[in-house]
């Protein structure tokens, strides 16, 4: 049965992509399935663990849904033990007509405190046991895993495969075991992906690791679960398995590695820059990109600046001194300085110029169609045979 | 059944009990009161014991992690004050628990002497740690953040006291200045109380300046006289030595002794040091977390500092008591809970000065 | 045997009570009087408890669309972490203990006042500073957006009025130790003659449960926070791990309080559903002692299990494999304490009015808290929910569910008591009939969304997930409906009630021994020490019509007492 209440709101998928795209999520990704799910809410199947939670597409998952399951079955068994208990007592002896005679009852019993402190902690071992075993389960991770740097940072992910390449969503192959070395370059985060019941705190200043053997492919969330500031609910992206590392190697968006500036600053704007400024012209956060560069001046809150290279470097390094007109009063950008060198700043600038004619800058009349360079790079990654475990991560050395 | 009279229920602090002025009037009697008292105040102490446990606490995870930076440490912590500062707070215990016994005897006089005694010896410690507080910021030893040391710096103020010492006297300074006029001022007005009390608060004050007077002396013997080989030949002054002929500008204000003791030992291990600072990156990091060292140091002797300033508050109460003759042998509680108090900052110090003076 | 003319001038409604005995705002503002710093105290709570319930309806009205720009990124996180921070630290926290303790246990001990009555005042007034201190972070420290948490290095990287809040967390802290201490003291030496450990009411045993977390838990959260503070100024690098700090020390700091502090919000109101459903029952409580010493075990465990906050943190995993152990066993003493009320009600005289139907709510809403415990405590499937909203719907329904379920429940036993007037009974059976269904209509369907993996403290979610929070939203304001008519019923009653007599609900405990409301001093009398679980103790007085002790009572009229039952 699936309940629509059309009092709350309710919207046609259509209608929620094209807010997913044009609202304040923009820059978020959100999973097919997710969309396609909105408002429909069956209540019949709660005693199945699919009602209570998303798919299951990691090993590990079946036995956390089956001792989630275990643990809702005895907690409803006492809980409906005590509240039919309750009400039936509420009603049979209820005091009618204000006459207070209580029967006469025992007001102890040791035996029976005895037994139900013993009874229920002989369900609450095997509680512990099971989740201790799920637990360690989850964290021993596989020698052939495949290793993935991930590097959380206010409020981006980036992960870095084997082979040098990096995504900002997450790219898994069906069935090989995986472990995500993790580090943030700022505050807690933390990784969270519901389909394989995996979640693991990143700790700024230290590694902390996270395993995982997806086992359906798909599109998954992936989330940041600890809370680490103003966009904390937009850092999440998606976790992708795909049937074979061909298909990984062909079906992602990687952050391209060129050497041409523009390409590096293309890689540095869309980690750090892309969730709040768009390069379609649109006003997001803060103003759009491509067209910086086409104008001389720009209007501030109050004045002018000539755009040059300085004003980039400021902007980006000490946010809050010149704001574009419309944008105020306070800027609401965090300060780049220390995150992203002077290097790192022309190489955006160099990619500004390409936004604004490709020709200005060098390799910029390179097709940007990463495509046919990605299937380049598969070449040379694709020496793994697809499915074939035993050489998966063996190119990490 | 004993029904009281209700006649009138209005502002009737004292008319159902005896006119005792010492027994709350929920009390049943001064017994209870006392047992109140005492268990409120052991409570209290275990709150303070866990209070300061946070920082023990911290203490030992940031001992257990950097080892080293506690080695070199230690050295810019003046063993002779803080024994200093111990043996005076070890006789300010004695003292107070004389102020106790004479209160339990009703002996009133008695505890107003060894009251006093106590808050001087209270001042006194606070004198001296004025003078070490001050002379490590003269040196640039603050916390963490703000630490930046450069060693034989000295900005000479008024008398060639630090001026970050001038700054801290002078509440006290003017705390003495008030007293003793308000002690002048009863003498005039013959209000002998008065007189007696400010009197005994102005000598308290005293004991600060002599205190700081004491310090003062020494540190200048240890800065004029022989100890400043072993002064310049500690770890930490070495590396700051090289860094400025790195480059690293100071303010050549460095004393002639510096520049002595940088001849003699910082030749030969140069090479060392230059190899050090390439392998750790940037020069700034070896002193900088040696600030961390400080920044406890600073939270564990400051908030301990701010526990004197309380109970010496609480034994000035005492004092005016003593003063009014309110103990007797029924009544002493507040002197004992005093007492109790002061016991355990003292014993606080004890764990704090081995813990930071004398660790090696 | 008393006289008619003592019985009157002891149990009927005075003319001078502790309310009027004084007048003019300096007789409340520097009282010592326990009853009145209880009013004050329970005026202070009240209103954070709506401040900061108006903070979670605009939370819950923001989240009604998936990408709702009804509120600012900045602003959803400031206005969450408000809601969290005052919640906890200016409303949970003191609200059973300092607004219905304070009045009720110097009277249930047949004392005066509490042992320290200054210092009492004085943690009235800390509470006042250290809440205005965390209200100002609004005013001038452009909000708060760390979550009440206050993880390091967030919290130290923000420039939002961090100091300000944890100074005022920092206050608070004291304000509660102060509270805790005086009843420690008070409940250990002030006790009635006769009144045995074994004879104290189990309201007692619970807040003396509590008195002691408060005294060795508080200050661990003070020295932290003034780390925290001494980090943001001074950069200590204890915490912060650009200066060699560990941002998982500050969480083991934190929860080392702020477990314990759990249970300084759930024991009391335990001890609050122990006396209402035995009075109510007219039965004395089924295992007495079990049900004090689960209260001790309680609070003692409670200090061994603030790691299974931080399953995830990575701390060691044979760490985190302890605490989940530790963890299951604070499960124990919480059941024995439901079957035990249970068994009370077994074969008792049962009255549904307000109070009694709180207190069954209670139980409801205590045990699905409690039950969903056990998903958090067992490891492999915390690590799926932990952070997610299964959490917040977890401790919801044990603060909500539990604690303020007790306090209103609390509120409408003691009412006539405090006031010496009766709310409207039908009125306030349809406030607790909102309350009920609001709560659950509130937070069962974040269970679901958690654990389908909707994350906490977002402020824009997945579409799948908006058919669940409108339901929430839905339910939040029939909540907000529910409680606001709570207070409405008892404000009225409290200025225009009709009178009503000592003991209209024939309580056995000392406190209702006194007039309605009491005397400055409590008690005009000696109270007697009675059992306070054996009702037949009081009996009916048709001329004062309320219950009153059998010693008082006209010798003519007196009812023969009912064997009592041995076993």
């Amino acid at each position: 049965m699936n309940l629509h209440l059309p009092l709350l709101l309710q919207s046609t998928n259509e209608e929620i992509i094209k807010r997913v795209q044009e609202s304040t999520l923009s820059g978020t990704k959100v999973p097919q399935s997710s969309i396609e799910h909105q408002g429909a809410s069956s209540f019949t199947q709660f005693w199945d663990s699919s009602y209570w939670f998303p798919e299951q597409a990691s090993t590990f998952a079946p036995s956390v849904d089956y001792l989630f399951m275990w643990i809702f079955w005895v907690s409803t068994i006492f809980f409906i033990a005590i509240v039919f208990s309750m009400v039936y007592f509420c009603v049979k002896y209820r005091r009618v007509g204000g006459e207070i005679n209580p029967l006469p009852s025992s007001s102890h019993n040791n035996l029976i405190e005895i037994a139900w402190s013993v009874g229920p902690s002989v369900l609450l071992v095997y509680m512990f046991f099971a989740g201790a075993q799920g637990y360690f389960d989850s964290k021993i991770a596989s020698e052939t895993s495949e290793e993935i740097q991930v590097t959380a940072s206010r409020w981006n992910w980036v992960f870095t495969y084997p082979n040098g390449d990096s995504s900002s969503e997450l790219h898994l192959v069906n069935g090989r075991p995986t472990k995500l070395i993790m580090q943030s370059n700022d505050v807690l985060h933390s990784m969270y992906i519901p389909a394989f019941r995996q979640k693991m705190d990143i700790v700024p200043g230290r590694y902390t690791y996270a395993y995982m053997v997806p086992n359906k492919t798909g599109q998954y969330r992936l989330s940041c679960t600890e809370y680490c500031g103003r966009e904390h609910s937009k850092m999440r992206t998606l976790a992708e398995v795909h049937d074979t590392d061909a298909h990984r190697q062909e079906n992602t968006q990687w952050i391209e590695e060129e050497y041409y500036p523009w390409k590096n600053g293309e890689r540095i704007y869309k980690i750090n820059c892309s969730g709040c400024h768009k390069i379609n012209g649109e006003a997001a956060t803060g103003p759009a990109l491509n067209l910086l560069y086409s104008m001389k001046e720009r209007p501030l809150m109050d004045g002018k600046v000539t755009v040059d290279e300085d004003y980039v470097l400021e902007s980006i390094w000490y946010p809050g001194k010149k704001i574009v007109e419309g944008y105020g009063p306070v800027s609401k950008m965090n300060s780049f300085k220390g995150k992203l060198t002077q290097d790192d700043v022309s190489q955006v600038i160099a990619y500004l110029k390409y936004l604004n004619n490709p020709a200005d800058v060098a390799g910029g009349d390179v097709e940007s169609g990463l495509r046919a360079e990605g299937g380049d790079k598969s070449g040379t990654a694709g020496t793994i045979a697809p499915n074939d475990k035993d050489d998966d991560g063996s190119d990490e050395t | 059944m004993a029904v009281a009279d209700t006649t009138d229920h209005h502002d009737h602090d004292h008319d159902h009990h005896d006119h005792d002025p010492f027994i709350a009037h929920h009390f049943d009697g001064p017994q209870q009161q006392f047992d109140s008292g005492k268990l409120g105040i052991w409570l209290f102490l275990v709150t303070e014991v866990l209070f300061f446990s946070g920082l023990f606490v911290a203490y030992t995870l940031y001992r257990n992690h950097h080892p080293e930076i506690f080695e070199l440490a230690h050295h810019h912590l003046d063993k002779v004050l803080g024994c200093l500062n111990t043996i005076v707070l070890l006789f300010s215990s004695l003292t107070m628990a004389l102020a106790v016994r004479s209160a339990q005897t009703g002996k009133n006089k008695n505890c107003e002497l060894y009251t006093l005694i106590t808050m001087v010896c209270a001042t006194i410690f606070l004198g001296v740690k004025a003078v070490e507080y001050s002379h490590k910021w003269d040196l640039g030893i603050f916390p963490k953040y703000g630490f930046n040391y450069t060693p034989g710096h000295h900005e000479m103020g008024f008398l060639g006291l630090s001026p970050y010492l001038i700054k801290l006297s002078a509440i006290p300074a003017l705390l003495l200045a008030s007293f003793a006029g308000a002690s002048v001022m009863g003498k005039l007005t013959d209000k002998p109380a008065q007189f007696k009390f400010f009197m005994g608060m102005a000598i308290m004050v005293a004991g600060y300046f002599a205190g700081v007077a004491g310090g003062v002396v020494y540190q200048n013997a240890v800065d004029s006289g022989h100890a400043h080989l072993a002064m310049s030949s500690s770890p930490l002054q070495l590396h700051a030595a090289t860094f400025e002929e790195n480059g690293q500008h100071h303010s050549h204000q460095h004393s002639d002794q510096h520049s002595e003791g940088q001849g003699h030992e910082g030749g030969e291990e140069h090479g060392d040091d230059h190899h050090d600072q390439r392998h750790e990156g940037s020069g700034e990091s070896m002193p900088k977390s040696v600030g961390a060292f400080f920044s406890i140091y600073y939270c564990m002797t400051g908030l301990h500092a701010i526990h004197i300033i309380g109970g010496i508050v609480a034994l000035a109460w005492i004092y005016y008591r003593s003063q009014q003759g309110h103990w007797r042998e029924d009544y002493f509680g507040p002197v004992d809970y005093v007492g109790l108090y002061w016991h355990l900052v003292d014993l606080i110090w004890i764990y704090l000065f081995p813990l930071l003076y004398l660790i090696d | 045997m008393a006289t008619a003319e003592i019985r009157n001038k002891i149990f009927s409604t005075p003319e001078t009570n502790y309310l009027n005995c004084t007048k003019g705002w300096k007789s409340w503002a520097f009282t010592l009087d326990h009853k009145r710093i209880g009013v004050m105290y329970l005026v202070g709570v009240s209103i954070a408890l709506f401040l900061a319930g108006i903070f979670a309806l605009v939370l819950r009205s923001h989240l009604v669309k998936f990408d709702s720009g009804m509120l600012s990124y900045d602003n959803y996180n400031k206005m969450f972490t408000l809601h969290g921070a005052v919640m906890v630290f200016s409303f949970i926290i003191p609200s059973i203990p300092a607004a219905l303790g304070n009045f009720v246990l110097p009277m249930m001990l047949g004392a005066k006042d509490v042992a320290f009555p200054r210092m009492n005042l004085a943690s009235f007034y800390l509470w006042i500073a250290g809440t205005s201190c965390l209200l100002m972070a609004i005013l001038f420290g452009g909000g708060l957006d760390t979550g009440w948490t206050f993880y390091t290095p967030y919290s130290i990287e923000t420039e939002t009025g961090v100091i300000y809040a944890t100074f005022g967390a920092f206050i608070l802290g004291f304000s509660s130790i102060f509270t805790g201490l005086n009843f420690l003291v008070t409940v250990n030496t002030m006790r009635s003659p006769g009144q045995t450990w074994f004879k104290l009411p189990l309201f007692l045993w619970s807040l003396y449960a509590t008195s002691i977390i408060q005294v060795l838990a508080t200050p661990v959260l003070g020295i932290t926070l003034l780390m925290l503070i001494a980090e943001k100024t001074m950069h200590i690098g204890i915490f912060d791990p650009r200066y060699g700090g560990d941002p998982v020390l500050f969480q083991h700091f934190f929860w080392f309080y702020s477990h314990p502090a759990v249970y300084i919000m759930i024991l009391p109101a335990m001890g609050v559903i122990s006396e209402l459903i035995s009075v109510y029952s007219q039965k004395r409580i089924f295992g007495y002692s079990f049900i004090a010493f689960s209260s001790v075990a309680i609070a003692l465990l409670g200090f061994l299990v603030w790691g299974h906050h931080m399953f995830t943190s990575g701390q060691s995993p044979i760490v985190t494999l302890i605490f989940s152990a530790i963890t299951f066993t604070v499960a124990i003493p919480s059941a024995v304490k439901v079957f035990n009320w249970l068994a009370t009600l077994f074969k008792g005289s049962i009255l549904l009015n307000t109070p009694m139907l709180f207190a069954l709510s209670f139980i409801f809403l205590f045990g699905i808290g409690g039950l969903t415990g056990l998903f958090l405590g067992a490891l492999s499937t915390d690590i799926h929910l932990h952070d997610t909203y299964f959490v917040v719907a977890h401790f919801h329904f044990v603060m909500v569910g539990g604690t303020l379920t007790a306090l209103l429940g609390g509120l409408f036993h003691w009412w006539p008591k405090m006031f010496g007037r009766m709310y409207n009974d039908a009125l306030g059976r349809i406030s607790c009939a909102l309350v009920f269904i609001g709560f659950n209509v509130t937070f069962f369907p974040q269970f679901v969304m958690g654990a389908r993996g909707m994350p906490r403290r977002y402020a824009s979610y997945d579409p799948e997930f908006q058919i669940f929070h409108q339901i929430s939203t839905f339910g939040a304001f029939v909540l907000g409906i529910g409680i606001l008519m709570a207070y409405v019923v008892l404000v009225y009653a409290a200025f225009k009630g009709p009178r009503c007599g000592s003991n209209p609900f024939r309580a056995a405990s000392m406190e209702w021994q006194s007039s309605s409301p009491p005397d400055f001093h409590n008690f005009i009398h000696q109270p007697t020490m009675n059992d306070p679980y054996d009702f037949d103790s009081q009996v009916y007085d048709e001329e004062l019509d309320t219950f009153i002790p059998r010693e008082f009572a006209d010798p003519d009229k007196l009812p023969a007492r009912p064997e009592p039952v041995h076993h």
